[in-house]
């Protein structure tokens, strides 16, 4: 009930969930596959609720991710700018989809993602190019249909 | 029930800027804010007030693993405090038994550098700080700690372990600090083999565990199980310090580098405390007094060495 007359704190709790998750200090085993929880808590809410959270809850997240990372401010909020629009306009799209090419889409969506820290950490004299990077993308959308399920559990059980 | 008539749940574009003309003023405002954050003042001061905000959420974060740590404290045996405590009594033997001529030998090595007045202390202050959150993926190997602008902690202060170098702070906050670990890929420290004095630079692999030497020559003098001690150069950390051991040295070509591994001699993976450093400007062996390697942030790891300056030939 509460969910469903509430999404934006139900959003703002669940982005906060995601942001938990992605800085939790991890041993580096497991570290090494860990995915930005936030950000696919971020694309589900512009595929599912694209209207509530909207283009701002990318960027607020996105600034976040910066502050916490100590990464170039705005890194973060322009990569996660950009998911939130593709997740935004293709929303409809992507809504009617199973689980399996949702899965491909968020895969592809993370890709973008890191291909534009990529790029800016290069430009800002963080280049780095270890294989690794590109190990969370695909964990990422592995593990969508699971935060999918347990997002859509908040609320679509009404 | 959605309530209709919410704002949520009207049509997608129906009101208010559409999501393109939003992305493009977020995408024009991100790249304002990363060229300022390079290239200004402000937005620097931001950083700083966001890192006092960060700070509850990083202790939160972070204390799930130290309420494990805790709670294994808390249960552990007797019997195993008694292990421990036995065992940090032969340290402390052993660390006072290396130490006892230390005195005798600054002492000597004041007079050998004909100084007429005794040497002030190397560490002029240091100051514990607790670990609150570790990052350990391949791009950032951190540390945040529980100590900063607040308690004096500066911009590439020399932060140790009980067995040698763990790495620099690399941003201060109000109340925390960011510690750049040896390890981290983007971190260099300018080192020494200590056996014959063969000075390269040590750059992180991004590994727990594991610092690489990439700029020594397929026959430069380096085998296992050297230790690797700081060379005083780079303007950090004095000369002397340990930092870590070779692992293993692989020569493939006489066309190409060595590849040298070396473990950090610091614990990173069980440290809960460490220290931070200050020296005293008027030691010979302390670092030039002056931020020399302030991160630049466009800089690469090589461009953070200062030019060759080996003070302890003054």
């Amino acid at each position: 009930m509460s969910a469903s007359t509430h999404p934006r704190l139900l959003i703002l709790g669940t982005a906060i969930a995601g942001l938990v998750l992605t800085l939790l200090p991890l041993p580096h085993a497991l570290a090494v596959f860990w995915p930005a929880f936030l950000v696919l808590v971020v694309i589900y809410w512009s595929t599912m609720l694209p209207r509530a959270g909207g283009m701002t809850l990318g960027f607020a997240a996105g600034l976040a991710l910066d502050a916490f990372q100590g990464s170039v401010l705005g890194e973060h909020a322009l990569a996660l700018s950009l998911v939130t629009y593709l997740a935004i306009r293709l929303n409809l799209l992507v809504r009617a989809k199973p689980l399996f090419e949702q899965s491909l889409f968020v895969f592809a969506a993370l890709m973008a993602y890191e291909f534009l820290l990529w790029v800016i950490d290069g430009w800002s004299g963080h280049a780095l190019s270890t294989p690794l990077r590109w190990l969370p993308t695909v964990t990422g959308g592995l593990l969508w249909p699971l935060v999918a399920g347990i997002l859509g559990r908040f609320h679509l059980a009404r | 029930m959605a309530v209709s008539g919410s704002d949520v749940d009207r049509p997608l574009y129906g009101r208010g800027p559409s999501p393109g003309l939003r992305f493009t003023l977020y995408a024009l405002l991100s790249i304002i804010l990363m060229y300022y954050d390079r290239h200004g003042q402000v937005v620097q001061r931001i950083r700083y007030a966001l890192q006092a905000m960060v700070y509850p959420v990083e202790v939160a974060v972070g204390s799930p693993a130290q309420a494990w740590r805790a709670l294994n404290d808390s249960v552990e045996s007797r019997r195993a405090l008694r292990a421990e405590n036995a065992q940090l009594r032969a340290q402390l033997r052993d660390a006072q038994l290396a130490t006892m001529r230390q005195a005798a030998l600054e002492q000597e090595n004041a007079q050998l550098r004909d100084l007429r007045a005794s040497l002030p202390p190397l560490i002029r202050h240091w100051q514990l700080a607790q670990i609150i959150d570790v990052q350990t993926d391949p791009l950032r190997q951190r540390l945040v700690i529980d100590k900063g602008a607040r308690e004096g902690v500066v911009a590439n202060q020399a932060v140790v372990d009980s067995h040698g170098i763990l790495g620099q702070v690399e941003r201060v906050g109000p109340f925390s600090a960011e510690v750049i670990l040896v390890t981290d890929p983007e971190g260099a420290i300018p080192v020494q083999v200590l056996r014959n004095g063969l000075r390269t630079i040590a750059v992180g692999s991004g590994t727990d565990g594991e610092i690489v030497l990439p700029y020594l020559a397929s026959n430069a003098d380096i085998k296992s199980g050297d230790l690797l001690v700081t060379s005083g150069l780079g303007g950090v950390f004095p000369a002397g310090f340990p930092v870590g051991r070779v692992m293993g040295v692989r020569r493939e070509s006489s066309q190409l580098p060595a590849q040298v591994r070396a473990q950090p001699v610091a614990d990173i993976e069980r440290d809960r405390e460490v220290a931070l450093l200050q020296f005293s400007s008027d030691n010979p062996a302390a670092p030039a007094p002056h931020p020399a390697i302030a991160p630049a942030p466009a800089a690469k790891p090589k461009a953070r060495l200062r030019p060759p300056v080996d003070l302890r030939d003054e």
